[in-house]
This record gives structure tokens, sequence and C-alpha cells, in this order.
């Protein structure tokens, strides 16, 4: 099996700072690392190929240079080799932007790899646009149906067996390959990079793709003219206080610690 | 045992005018003040407790116990594992809590002056903001520097970086008498005559009250990286300690720890971390290692080399964590071993040995050997790179009694075998409550002689915090 798996670059939010004038974040002296979701994509990916090794695993991500470092953490942890879709061409590109231009590259690794993907996992979303859109608009591009919100994904005779995140539980959805998963959080973390796989993805060379190389992009369409999307304002959304969860012994005893606690509100 | 006296309401009123609206008294003292995190040694609770907020407050209120012969304890933030500040004599509790603030800093000089209540976490995170680091690194960081240079307290970088004895420069220090002194300076070396700056530092609070610190820093490594290397037994493990030594890789942290300690402290943090097995072999024991130093490519050769020794030496395989995700989990998981021991047991006690750390291996074997003829539970732990062992004694079901009996029984031995070593009976925990006959063994009249008698030439009446270190009742 080929898995196809995009990864963005992001500053680490523990450390995420709001300039308060301008509302936008200082990434000026922010570590950068994997989008968090993008990390539980390639665990996966790595657990699909742990029963099955000889399944490849390919990274893909679009950005500034520097998102090579994000890169070559990914070929240290499991993946087998690394594509860097990188020109100034690109910059300032939307979401909309990001999923064509994300398509044309996979259709382009597709080619030079020789090979097609069964299957391309997002993360659910990056958190630092936090849009959640690019994986959701690239299965759109590349035509492929889609999952969002996996958990854990098995390689069954008949496709993929994805386990999701529904309101009151999981379910398991079968899909048919070629598709696009994207990944939430599940209750493990992603593996260690082993030091010899850490060795090895320092000395990797990473396959780098421009505007050049990618010679089926319509410029119309990709870049900061080309994204459609208009930003007004950035803003912090409101901090959402935790829920409360009533949970006593018996269905009666909870309803009424409920009603105590609404009353106290004054909501009743 | 001197003769203390009684809290009288004329002494409250006394201390009511040294810190006005702090006194509490009688049943309204908060109750955590009649112990630490080992109840096992002992608790009671003190008739008055007072939240300090200044030296000249600490100075009034040692004046009126002095003068009337009460005893007195100092506390700060009572996460101690020997019984140091448990009142055991009753009479006042100073806490200092409430003296948190952080003073100054002398970047030019690398040093932070702080009360002493300030929390290690919260002076370790704020120095970060100046670009500095505070080298040690205890495992319990909502303890207070106050209560870290009392006990000398060490933790996990202390066998690249030294101990809190290390990083102390100066301290304002108030004698039993209610005096106010100063010992040491802003300065990087001294051979003015006795240094009593030292004798304060792991003195738990038998000597005097410290009510300011300054401390040294130094420049933040720029750089961390952390290997985790799994071996099949705990043997093979501990044996590689000394090669890092030998082969100069300097190491800023170096643990080890058994499986089933890891799988308690995984199942208190809700989260897996590490992995239980390589490759088909399940792993029965784990080597921490942390470098730091100015950039990755530095590091890069250093860890690589290690990782190749590691692997030569058995190791199953060397995992790293090099991103802050990583690293925080990593140490997230190795920094609640006790709470996860805690949750897990109703009766705990621990030793805290020290031994050369070519002798690590021998003697966690005694250990095991010896644990056999014993109810409870054994589980240990330890900084490697210093040869320091922290070995908890855990049961849910032995009779209190039973167990503190087969305890004693244990610990001598293993006392016996630690000397034998030629090592020391705690490596950083203290003596407090709980350790002073343990103490009294190992040191020899001789020794414990001249304690007590430097013990008196501060506090000839004895007050402060009796019952502790040499001092028996
Ligand atoms: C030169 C250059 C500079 C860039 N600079 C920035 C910048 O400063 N800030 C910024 O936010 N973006 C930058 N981008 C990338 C791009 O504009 C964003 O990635 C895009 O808008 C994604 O939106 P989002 O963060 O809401 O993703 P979401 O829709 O929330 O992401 C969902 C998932 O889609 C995938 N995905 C998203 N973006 C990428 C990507 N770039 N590469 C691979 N997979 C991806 C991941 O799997 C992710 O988990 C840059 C791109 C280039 C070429
Ligand atoms: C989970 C956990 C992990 C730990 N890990 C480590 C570790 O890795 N390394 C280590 O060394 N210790 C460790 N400890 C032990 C403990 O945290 C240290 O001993 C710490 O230094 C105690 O600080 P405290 O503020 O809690 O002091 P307390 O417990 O309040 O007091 C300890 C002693 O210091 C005296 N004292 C406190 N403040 C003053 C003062 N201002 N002036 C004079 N005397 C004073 C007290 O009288 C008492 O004798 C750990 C404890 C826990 C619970």
């Amino acid at each position: 099996m080929n898995i196809l798996v995009c990864v963005k670059q992001v500053p680490d939010t523990n450390e995420i700072k709001i300039d308060p004038d301008t509302n936008t974040l200082i990434r000026d002296g922010v570590p950068s690392i994997v989008n968090p979701f993008d990390g539980y994509a390639l665990e996966a990916a790595a657990r699909i190929k742990d029963n099955a090794p000889d399944t490849k695993i390919v990274v893909l991500s679009m950005g500034p240079q520097q998102a090579e470092t994000a890169l070559c953490e990914c070929l240290a942890i499991a993946a087998d080799k690394a594509y860097l879709v990188t020109d100034r061409a690109f910059g300032g590109s939307d979401t909309l932007a990001t999923s064509y231009i994300l398509s044309k590259a996979i259709e382009k690794v597709e080619e030079l790899e020789n090979e097609k993907f069964d299957a391309v996992f997002c993360g659910k979303q990056a958190i630092d646009g936090d849009t959640a859109q690019v994986g959701p608009e690239l299965a759109e591009h590349l035509g492929y149906p889609q999952v969002t919100c996996a958990l854990e994904v098995k390689s069954e005779a008949d496709g993929l067996h994805v386990y999701r995140e529904a309101e009151d539980g999981k379910e398991v959805i079968g899909v048919k390959t070629p598709c696009l998963i994207t990944f939430t959080k599940p209750s493990f973390d992603p593996r260690f990079p082993t030091i010899k796989r850490k060795i090895a993805a320092r000395k990797a060379k990473i396959a780098q793709l421009t505007a050049a190389e990618l010679t089926s992009i319509d410029p119309a369409h990709a870049g900061l003219k080309g994204s459609p999307t208009k930003v007004k304002r950035t803003y912090v959304p409101p901090r959402k206080e935790a829920g409360v969860v009533v949970k006593e012994e018996t269905v009666e005893a909870s309803a009424h610690k409920l009603f105590d606690l609404l009353s106290k509100a004054h909501v009743i | 045992m001197p003769n203390y006296l009684k809290v009288t309401p004329e002494i409250i009123a006394e201390l009511e005018k040294a810190a006005p609206g702090r006194v509490v008294t009688g049943a309204d003292v908060n109750p955590d003040y009649s112990k630490d995190e080992m109840p096992i040694y002992g608790v009671r609770m003190p008739d008055v407790s007072i939240d300090a907020q200044s030296t000249e407050e600490v100075s009034a209120i040692m004046k009126i116990c002095y003068e009337h012969d009460i005893p007195v304890t100092t506390r700060g933030a009572g996460t101690g594992l020997v019984g140091g500040c448990t009142p055991i004599c009753g009479g006042v509790v100073i806490c200092t809590m409430r003296m948190n603030r952080i003073l100054s800093y002398d970047l030019e000089n690398f040093a932070v002056t702080v009360q002493p209540g300030v929390l290690l976490q919260q002076l370790a995170e704020d120095a970060l903001k100046h670009g500095c680091m505070y080298p040690p690194d205890p495992g319990e960081k909502m303890a207070t520097l106050g209560g870290n240079v009392a006990t000398n307290a060490g933790g996990m970088r202390a066998v690249k970086y030294g101990c809190t004895r290390d990083y102390v420069r100066a301290m304002t220090v108030v004698l039993p008498n209610g005096e106010i002194t100063r010992f040491g300076g802003t300065v990087s070396k001294t051979s003015s005559g006795y240094s009593l700056v030292n004798l304060m530092i792991g003195s738990e609070g038998t000597l005097g009250i410290i009510t300011e610190l300054t401390l040294k820093l130094i420049p933040a490594p720029q750089a961390t990286v952390s290997l985790m290397a799994p071996f099949e037994d705990l043997a093979a493990c501990i044996s590689v300690v000394p090669k890092f030594f030998m082969k100069h890789y300097q190491p800023q942290a170096l643990e080890f720890f058994e499986k089933e300690i890891l799988v308690s402290s995984e199942q208190y943090l809700g989260k897996q971390v590490f992995p239980r097995k390589i490759e088909g072999t399940d792993i029965g024991a784990y080597l921490l290692i942390t470098f730091d130093g100015n950039s990755m490519e530095e590091l890069d050769p250093i860890v690589e080399s290690a990782s190749e020794m590691l692997l030569e030496e058995g190791a199953l395989d060397v995992l790293v964590a090099d991103t802050p995700p990583k690293l925080k989990d990593i140490w997230a998981a190795r920094s609640s071993f006790l709470e996860g021991i805690e949750e897990q047991t109703k009766l705990l006690d621990e030793c805290d040995v020290v031994v050369p750390v070519n002798k690590i291996a021998p003697y966690v074997e005694f250990v095991d050997e010896a644990k056999k003829n014993y109810d409870f539970e054994v589980k240990y732990f330890g900084h490697a790179g210093d040869g320091n062992l922290h070995i908890y004694e855990c049961s849910t079901d032995m009779d209190r009694e039973e167990f503190k009996k087969q305890v004693r029984e244990f610990l001598d031995s293993i006392y016996r075998k630690t000397m034998e070593f030629g090592g020391q009976i705690s490596g950083e925990h203290g003596i407090g409550l709980g350790k002073v006959h343990y103490l009294e063994e190992a040191a020899g009249s001789v020794n414990m002689g001249l304690m007590l008698g430097i013990k008196k030439v501060f506090d000839p009446k004895l007050i402060l915090n009796p019952g502790k270190v040499c001092m028996k009742l």
C-alpha cells in the first residue's frame, strides 16, 4: 500500500503569543513543530506499515524552505520519502489555493515515484490556520471519497476501515481506495524516532518541487493572487469554558444534581 | 529533650502584634501543616501557624518564641520526604509560602535574589525569560527555593550541574534568637573564614530561617536532546552508566528505571509515552539521558556516539526526543514516579541512598535479594548518573506497625550495605525526622557530636525544628 501524508509546519502553540496591536501571531523566536494532527496521521500510516512492512509512506509539505526540518522529523519517525513544495509564487495561498497546489503536487509525486497512492492522509486541521479546510478540499480536487476526524485506520481486504470520532462514541466507516482521510487526536502519541532513522533523515536529501516542476498548476489559482479568500480581520476566539459533566451513581441522583446546578445558576 | 513551654494566650497576643491578622491557632490551623509528604514518620498539629511576610516579621516571631522557649518549625511547600517540616514538638509553624517574590536579577553577575517562598517552577520559568537557567531540577517543581536550599535538593540535572549547594551565593538568615544576619556574597569564590552559608545549606531548618536568597544562574543552553534507551533487563541498563563518564559525554541527566514503575506513572498520567516492546522483545528497564549545549550541531555528534555506545552495550534501540512536545512527554512520565506510587499504595516509606556510580549494579542486586524477606513491595528508580537511588517500600494491606517494623529491619540492612560501599544514607532528601537514628549509626558518635555542637552554637535553647537531623528527642 502507498500512503501520502500531508504535513504542515506550524509554530508551537504552547508558546504562541499574539501581537496585541495587530492581533496576529508573533512567529519570531517561536519554535516550529510538525502540526500535531499531521503527526497523528503519520502515526496512523506507520501503524499500517507495522502490519504490512511493504507499505510506502511519502510525506508532502508546502511552505517556506525551513519546512524541511518538519519533513526531516517525519523521515526520522516513519516516512520513507519526503517532498517539499516551495515557491514564492505559492506564498500567501489560502486553503483553496493550497489544496489545489497540493493536488497537483500529488500527481507530480505519483509520476516521479512511478506509483499511485492508495490513500492520502491529512491532519484534521492545522493548529495555526485552524480552518480544517485543506483536507476536504484536497479530496474534492483529487476526486477521492473522504472520511474526516479519524482516530485509527485498519487496512482490510475490502478497503480501509476508519475508526472515527463521533458525537456519542466511535463509528467505523469502510472506504474504498483511493481515498483521503483526515485525523484527529487518538489516545496514543506518535512514536519516537529511532537514532538510526534520525541519522539517516539528517543525511537525506529532500526533493523540492517548485513552480518550474509543477507545470500543470494554473498560476491564476495559486498564491496570493489565486486566493479568493479575503481576510478582513483576524482575532483570537474567546476561550470556551470547559463544560460540567454530571455523573452521579444513579440517573436519579444525576438529575437532582443537575437540577441543583441549574437552580444555583438561576437558569431554572 | 528541652523543657518547652506552652503557647499561652499572652504569647499569642504578642505574636499577633508581630504578624497582624496571620496568627492562626488550634483547630483553625491548616491540617497540612502537621506533616509533609511522608506522614509515616509522625504527624503533629502545631499550636500556632503563621504565614510570614518579611524578614523583620520572622525576626520578631523568633524573638518572642526564643524568650518563651516555644519550639518553632519552618515550612516551605511541605513536599519534603523525611518529615523535615513536621512540627513534632508542636509549638509554632512559620510558613514561607507568602514570601514568594523574585526580587531582582543581576544579569552581569548571573545572579538572582528571591524570597524563600518562591517556587522552583516559578524561578525556572522566569529565569528562562531572562535567557538564564537555574540548573537545580529536583522532581517536585512546586517546592520552595528555601526548602530546596535547606535540604540541598538535587534532582535530574545534578549529574552535570551539581546540587542546590552549587547555586547559592548568599542568604539572609534569622537566627533562633531573632537576630538577622547575612551569609555569603555575590562573588564566585571565597576563602573568608568558615563557610556559614554552606553550613546553612542542607541544615533542614535546624540552624536558622532563610528569609532571602541570592542564587546563581547560568546562560540557558540553546539545544536539548533526550535519548531513551530500552533494555531487556535492569542489570544491562545500569552497567552502561559508568561508560558515560569514561567517554566524557557529560549528560545533563542520566536516569534509570524499571518497567513497573513507569507503568504506574503512566497510569497516573493517563497516557502511554514509552514503548513496552522493541521488535518483539519485552523491555525490562529504561535509561533516560539528556544532553544540552549551544546548538544541535554541537550535540549531534555526541548523541550519535553515545547512541552507538548504547547499542553496543545491549540497548534494544535508542529513541530520540528533540522536539518540545516529545521532551515534555518523556520527562512528564519520569517526573510523576512518586505520584504514581503514592496513588497505588497506602503505607509508604522511602530511602534515598547514594553509592559510587560503579557500585549501583551490585547494590541493586543486593536490594533485590534483601526485599525477598519482607511482605511489602519494593520499587526503585534513580539518578543513575550520580549513584543516587530512591527506594520505596510500599504496602496496601499490611498492618501499620508491622510495616514499620519490617521496613526498619530492611532499611537497616540496606543502609549497612550503603556504608560498606562507601555511600551515604541520603543523597538529596535529607535526614529530617525519619532518618535520625540511621544517621546516628552511619555518622558515628564523634561526627554526631560535632553536628550537635554546631546546632547548639546557632540554637542554644534547641527551639528550632527539634527532633531533626542530629537532635534526637
Ligand atoms: C512560501 C510559502 C509560505 C507560507 N507561509 C505560510 C504562513 O506564514 N502561515 C500559514 O499559515 N501558511 C503558510 N503557507 C501555507 C499555506 O498557505 C497554508 O498551509 C494553508 O493556507 C493551510 O490552511 P490551514 O492552516 O487553515 O490548514 P487546515 O485546513 O487547517 O489544514 C488541514 C490539513 O491539511 C494539510 N495541510 C494544510 N496546509 C498544508 C501545507 N502547507 N502543506 C501540506 N499539508 C498541508 C495538513 O495535513 C493539515 O493538517 C505558506 C506556503 C508557502 C508556499
Ligand atoms: C514528587 C516529589 C519529587 C521529589 N523529587 C525530589 C528530587 O528529585 N530531588 C530532591 O532533592 N528532592 C525531591 N523531593 C523532595 C522535596 O521536594 C525537597 O526536599 C524540597 O527541597 C522540599 O522543599 P519544600 O519547600 O517542600 O520544603 P518543606 O518540605 O516545607 O521543608 C523541608 C525542610 O526544609 C526546611 N525549610 C523550608 N524552608 C526553609 C527556610 N526558608 N529556612 C530554613 N529551613 C527551611 C524545613 O524546616 C524542612 O526541614 C521530591 C518530593 C516530591 C513530593
